[in-house]
């Protein structure tokens, strides 16, 4: 299972609020530390502590570029975080579809119900007659 | 829509055309529950719901592979139409529970629905992940902005 254990790394890095940040302003190309320390309006010693921890599970890369040290977003380490994502809403997005179309039922049933209600409005003492679970919902009005 | 708030939470999003009521009713009744929970995992085969604080829910499902999977829980809070606190332990692995917030908010005559999955411990948060790893991965490789801007957006 090393790629989930690599994956959970990621997961752990990428979990915290401040590193999103930074992955974020990354994602817009590279910045040397310091662009990102006026940006973010932290200290460099955070901030660098930040870039360490994102460089350890390899979502960031650090180059020369003249005289500076640039850091840059690796995009392909973000994938199996990406990955992850993807099939955890996909899992999540076939039961909401189905979902929709009890839904879809439900709605109908009111309907239905509501225009029965208006043809003969003398029973008020039981308002009964769908089939909801008598949390005293209140939609009669 | 899924988000990742924190280092032990995973966040759902998804509106319906339904009011909330009729969200709650379809996400707490039994036999509406079986239509819809397994998705396309399998065939929900019990739903028991035992709607009030302190009260146990369990959902029983026959998953593709033709094994049966169970959850269970206990609800902690209950606001009918509009909140849901529970807990959620996978039965083949009893320590890793998670608490799930299911929250529903109406506009329009459409309820907004967010699942807030809260692992309560680490190991629960690495069996969350790994399930989901090995949940047949197919994603092709996105161009690297699109992966930045899902991972990043509520940051």
């Amino acid at each position: 299972m090393a790629r989930a254990a690599t994956t959970t790394d990621a997961f752990n890095a990428v979990a915290e609020p401040r590193r999103r940040q930074i992955l974020d302003l990354l994602a817009q190309g590279e910045r040397p530390v310091n662009d990102l320390v006026a940006v973010l309006g932290l200290s460099q010693p955070l901030v660098s502590k930040h870039l360490r921890v994102l460089r350890e599970v390899g979502l960031v890369d650090v180059r020369d570029l003249g005289r500076q040290r640039v850091y840059g977003l690796n995009g392909q380490s973000l994938k199996p975080i990406h990955d992850w994502v993807k099939a955890y809403e996909a899992s999540w997005s076939r039961r909401f579809e189905r979902l929709d179309v009890v839904l879809e039922e439900l709605v109908s049933e009111q309907r239905n119900a509501k225009e029965d209600g208006h043809g003969s409005d003398s029973g008020d003492r039981d308002s009964g007659g769908d089939a909801s679970l008598g949390h005293g919902d209140p939609d009669h009005s | 829509m899924v988000t990742l708030p924190s280092d032990t939470e995973i966040l759902i999003t998804r509106e319906f055309n339904a009011p909330k009521d009729l969200v709650y009713k379809a996400w707490t009744t039994p036999e509406l529950i079986k239509r819809w929970w397994a998705g396309d995992h399998g065939q929900v085969t019990l739903a028991e719901v035992d709607l009030r604080v302190g009260g146990l829910w369990r959902y029983v499902m026959i998953a593709n592979g033709g094994f049966e999977v169970a959850f269970h829980g206990e609800y902690r809070e209950i606001v009918p139409n509009e909140r849901i606190v529970s807990t959620d332990v996978f039965e083949g692995m009893p320590d890793a529970a998670a608490v799930n917030t299911v929250s529903l908010t109406e506009e329009n005559g459409r309820t907004t629905l967010t699942i807030l999955v809260r692992a309560t411990n680490r190991a629960a948060r690495d069996a969350q992940i790994d399930s989901g790893m090995e949940g047949g991965l197919q994603a092709a490789l996105d161009d690297l902005e699109e992966v930045a801007i899902s991972l990043t957006q509520d940051a």
